[in-house]
């Protein structure tokens, strides 16, 4: 039926941004869905971003993705959260229109040169000499391809759970991906279950909104995407309620008629995200657990329930769930349910996403056993990518846990494995101070750029944004304001006042002076994007952390720069434990950094191949002498 | 594979045993080749068998043995150790060893067995270190202190305040990770509070550097006063005492002495300033010149002054020297009976303690012993303190995390986020962990090269 240099099987968020990623980078790319309505589903909560995925979001937008441009044209309300503290942590979340999500990405797929998409239910890969070289739809066509990329989210094998009902299916009754799973195992990939689950949708007009605190979008909303600067508009409000003793109660009294008490669930949850149920048994001593209503869009009445995600039978559902303050009559429309699904284990992959034992196979997203939109879509976005990396024989597109949250999302899963869904969380990157949002652009946008994902358009807006925030922070460092002039300013904020002129730098870097308080005492400045403001006011208050931070980088550079030889015969080293034997040979390393990051391997193990590495760095010196 | 080494392991000498220890793949073979054991009783790992060393050439015998073989891991090396205890004589000692050689193994370099230790994993980085310094303590006090930082009490110290740590490292990540939980908010009073315990924990340890170090190194006392004052009564009465002369070292330049002595466990460096004793009435500048020098490169020094007669010219120029010095001044055949007045050196000198003596009888040793003592251990050592740290990358990383700390506790004072304050828990987290090697650096590890010379 034709040939391909990349199919994409899938269409969620994983399958969208790899489809396009490699389409945008000239590559014939073909995507199957099971089905078109299912193109870029949100499944579960009607939002995209939060902390650490809205970093996400904000990378993939930088290095050209679509998921920062479809969220901003399709959002009913944004939030920055976590303003109480410092810009490394502000996180953008933004509530989605479902409906219009699913379109506007469909639109985008549609119109997007070199990229076909397809309904199809894709029933195996076929493999030549340990290389994939197509794919087989159940209606029997055939498609050849030079790369695969599997984004199959939690169609593959998928089973849901509604108390003691197990139904064969995908996410949202769509059919799930069975034959596939089947197949994948015979080819030998080590496949794992994994569950993850989703609250009731009960109609707006049946909540007590008396009863419930309202929770408003910002005022002054900040785009995702580095491409738009101005979005106002109108926003909806989502609620915030709680459980009670009596929830609690009930949720307890049937924890026997769970699924995944119950033992029909074998597959492992995530602790992040977890079941009502879950939190109950889990945090017993809690008296209440928080709990937002959320709209799923304008086109509907359905409000989404999040926090309250259970595999409890629908009469406990409706009992328990009437039993919130505000929700005492609600009308649900659809029962929360738990899916389990069938994924891979990532340590089977190389950073570039590629199969280690499958060449020129790639893979996203939940199959991967991550859980989220946004780490999917960055694994998608990746993988394709690399897939066209591959395909052009250049070397693989790796970002590192110092250059952004994709980086450290990828390493985390290809390298220390995951028992259970994956989130991505600040606390993960070690470096959070240099990986913000509003930087995600200085960090890659020169990245994407130099890989052809990034347009004309964007990176000369980039640069502009460089040179405005440049010429500004040196304007800012030649100003000096006097005493008399700002002293008094100063003193009403609390602030110590100055004894000789200072420059408006020096001021700005006081905590409570701000860019914008000084516009009265600054008549020349500029006119700056919301996007240039942040980023000049960031990187002149924070200048000295950020430093810090850097100087912590470098150390870790070093060992990251330390290669490590493919051919490295790790059975050879003494010293090495048997266990660090074994995974080394398994994983083949690129670096001592990425090493020391293996679970299995401990310090005393890389101290052993920082001494090995030494000892063969000299004696190769001498052999040269 | 690593080849197997073997050497002498007890000093050399002539003793009541000695004893060749065999590390590596082949040291059981080559016990095998070389052991007859008695009444062919089996050798068995971790059991002494009794037998005889049979020289293969000529099936003659060279010693009448105990040997025992250890399998691996267990083993200080963590690979297959055999041990062989034989006669203590050089001979028998030196015809077993080079029968071993013979068959198969390598003379280990020194530091060896301890290198293979530690790269087997068996030991942390400290413990490592810990070893060359039990190899060389100078004294007992130097030895017991090695020997608990080598059973990893260091270690587990080290753990203990990391595990503080990383307790209040989760706090603040849940705190930014969660914004919309309600979880109780780390407040900047419940953090300071926190870094403060765990600044004092690591204080604690410090405390004991000064004292480790000493203890480790010894300490350095120069010895000053005109000729015939008693200087060297006092340098024989401490000899005596310790009764071990550990070194006798030729100064820098050829006019002064350094002996090494013992004082209670604490090495001690003696410098005799004998340009002063030599030059007697030639010329005297020359002598002064020399007294400086030696206190100057004292940590602490003892001034002698003749009680029975007054201060003299040189005296004065001595005291002149040593006015904000801490230093001890021993007034002297006492027996004699004394002129001079104990307030005016407390009026002449800032720091300094006075003891008289009649150090031709041994009288006021002890308190010279205890005033050395109480000087090294200078009440400054936290009661609560077991663990000596005595290391010098140890007690910079001690400093720098302790620094990194403070640094935090003052951005908390200033208001600013918690995710700038916990940059500087972070590295004081690492800081520690490069001291039992959790955290893995290149600079560790150049310490290792350097300490334990691998390779060429």
């Amino acid at each position: 039926m034709g040939k391909y240099d990349v199919i994409v099987i899938g269409a969620g968020h994983a399958g969208c941004e790899a489809g396009l990623a490699a389409a945008r980078l000239g590559k014939k790319t073909l995507m199957l869905s099971i089905n078109l309505e299912a193109v870029a589903m949100m499944a579960c909560n009607p939002s995209i971003g939060g902390t650490g995925k809205g970093h996400l979001v904000r990378e993939i937008d930088a290095l050209g993705g679509e998921m920062g441009l479809n969220i901003d044209k399709t959002f009913i309300q944004s939030r920055m959260l976590n303003t109480a503290k410092g810009p490394a942590v502000h996180s953008l979340r933004a509530q989605a229109d479902k409906n219009a999500y699913h379109i506007e990405m469909k639109k985008t797929i549609e119109a997007q040169d070199n990229l076909y998409l397809k309904q199809g239910e894709a029933v195996d890969i076929l493999v030549e000499d340990g290389k994939v070289c197509g794919v087989l739809l159940r209606t029997g066509a055939y498609y050849k391809a030079t790369t695969v990329i599997l984004a199959t989210g939690t169609f593959l094998a998928g089973k849901v759970f509604i108390g003691e009902s197990v139904t064969e299916s995908g996410p949202n009754g769509l059919a799930p991906s069975n034959e596939l799973a089947t197949n994948l195992r015979e080819h030998g990939l080590p496949m794992r279950r994994f569950k993850t689950g989703t609250p009731a949708r009960a109609l707006a007009s049946t909540f007590d909104y008396e009863k419930m605190t309202a929770q408003n979008g910002d005022e002054k909303i900040v785009p995702f995407s580095f491409m738009n600067d101005n979005l106002q508009k109108d926003q909806v409000k989502c609620w915030l309620t709680y459980t009670n003793e009596k929830t609690h109660d009930i949720i307890r009294s049937n924890f026997h008629r769970s699924a995944l008490f119950g033992g029909q669930i074998e597959g492992v949850g995530p602790r992040y995200c977890p079941s009502i149920e879950d939190k109950v048994n889990r945090f017993a001593d809690r008296k209440r657990h928080q709990l937002f209503i959320e709209p799923e869009g304008l086109y509907t009445d359905e409000m989404y329930i999040q926090g309250m995600s259970t595999s409890l039978p629908e009469d406990v559902q409706e009992e328990f769930y009437k039993s919130i303050e505000g929700l005492e009559n609600i009308e649900i429309v659809r029962p929360a349910y738990a899916i389990e699904y069938d994924c891979i284990d990532p340590l089977d992959l190389k950073v570039s996403l590629e199969n280690r034992s499958i060449e020129n196979l790639f893979c996203a997203g939940q199959f991967n056993g991550s859980s989220g939109y946004e780490e999917a879509a960055a694994q998608g976005l990746m993988a394709g990518i690399n897939a066209v990396q591959k395909i052009d024989g250049k070397e693989p597109f790796v970002l590192d846990r110092s250059e952004a949250y994709i980086g450290v999302l990828i390493d985390d899963l290809v390298t220390k494995g995951t028992e259970e869904p994956y989130r991505i969380m600040t606390s993960r990157a070690e470096y959070r101070l240099v990986l913000r949002q509003d930087n995600a652009d200085l960090r890659l946008t020169e990245k994407g750029y130099e890989i052809g994902l990034v347009s004309e358009e964007r990176y000369g807006k980039y640069l502009h944004k460089r040179q405005v925030v440049d010429e500004e922070i040196r304007r800012l460092n030649k100003t000096h304001i006097q005493p008399d002039t700002i002293n008094e300013f100063l003193i009403s904020k609390g602030s110590t006042p100055i004894k000789n002129g200072a420059s408006l730098v020096e001021l700005m870097r006081r905590p409570e002076i701000t860019y914008d308080e000084l516009a009265d005492y600054d008549k020349e400045r500029p006119v700056l994007s919301d996007h240039e403001k942040t980023m000049m006011e960031v990187q002149i208050k924070y200048d000295g952390y950020i430093d810090k931070q850097r100087r912590q980088i470098e150390k870790f550079k070093k060992l990251e720069n330390r290669k490590l030889s493919q051919d490295i015969d790790y059975n050879s080293i003494d010293g090495l434990r048997i266990e660090a034997r074994q995974k080394l040979s398994r994983f083949k390393p690129l670096s001592v950094g990425q090493a020391s990051r293996i679970s299995g391997v401990s310090p005393a193990d890389i101290n052993v191949l920082l001494i090995w590495l030494e000892k063969e760095r000299r004696t190769n010196r001498n052999e040269q002498n | 594979m690593e080849d197997t080494i073997a050497a002498i392991a007890t000093a050399y000498g002539e003793g009541g045993i000695g004893i060749i220890r065999i590390s590596g793949e082949n040291s059981l073979s080559i016990l095998n080749k070389i052991f007859t054991p008695f009444k062919n009783s089996k050798i068995e790992s971790r059991r002494m068998t009794y037998g005889t060393i049979n020289d293969t050439s000529n099936g003659h015998i060279i010693d009448e043995v105990l040997a025992v073989y250890m399998k691996k891991p267990s083993t200080y090396t963590a690979e297959d150790v055999v041990e062989i205890n034989c006669h203590g004589s050089i001979i028998s000692l030196k015809r077993t060893l080079e029968l071993v050689l013979r068959e198969g193994a390598r003379m280990a370099e020194p530091g060896e067995f301890t290198k293979r230790a530690f790269l087997n994993g068996r030991l942390d980085l400290s413990q490592a270190e810990a070893v060359i310094d039990v190899i060389k303590a100078k004294t007992d006090k130097g030895f017991d202190v090695a020997v608990s930082q080598l059973d990893g009490q260091l270690s587990s110290r080290i753990k203990e305040i990391r595990k503080s740590i990383l307790d209040l490292l989760v706090e603040i990540t849940v705190n930014i990770d969660y914004p919309d939980e309600d979880i109780e908010y780390l407040t900047y009073e419940n953090a300071q509070k926190q870094i403060k315990l765990i600044g004092d924990m690591i204080e604690n340890l410090l405390s004991t550097a000064d004292t480790g170090r000493l203890i480790k190194e010894g300490i350095k006392v120069a010895i000053v006063g005109k000729p015939n004052v008693g200087k060297s009564s006092l340098m024989n009465s401490l000899l005596r005492e310790s009764r071990a002369i550990v070194t006798e070292i030729p100064g820098t330049t050829r006019d002064t002495i350094e002996e090494s002595i013992n004082v209670r466990g604490i090495p001690v460096n003696l410098i005799d300033t004998a340009g002063i004793r030599d030059t007697d009435d030639i010329v005297e500048q020359l002598g002064i010149k020399k007294s400086k020098e030696a206190f100057n490169s004292a940590d602490f020094v003892i001034f002698i002054v003749d009680g029975s007669c007054g201060l003299t010219e040189e005296d004065n120029e001595i005291l002149e020297l040593l006015k904000d010095r801490r230093c001890l001044v021993l007034i002297n055949k006492q027996d004699l009976g004394s002129v001079i007045d104990k307030e005016l050196f407390q009026s002449k000198l800032n720091a300094a303690d006075i003891i008289p003596t009649r150090l031709i009888d041994g009288e006021g040793i002890d308190e010279i012993e205890s005033y050395i003592e109480g000087l090294v251990y200078g009440g400054k050592i936290s009661q609560k303190e077991s663990v000596l740290v005595n290391n010098v990358r140890h007690i910079e990383l001690l400093e720098k995390s302790l620094k990194s700390l403070n640094d935090a506790s003052q951005m908390i004072g200033a208001g600013e986020a918690l995710e700038f304050v916990e940059v500087d828990i972070n590295e004081a987290y690492a800081l520690l962990g490069e001291i039992i090697g959790e955290t893995v650096s290149d600079d560790v590890l150049d310490e290792v090269f350097s300490r334990f010379c691998l390779g060429k």
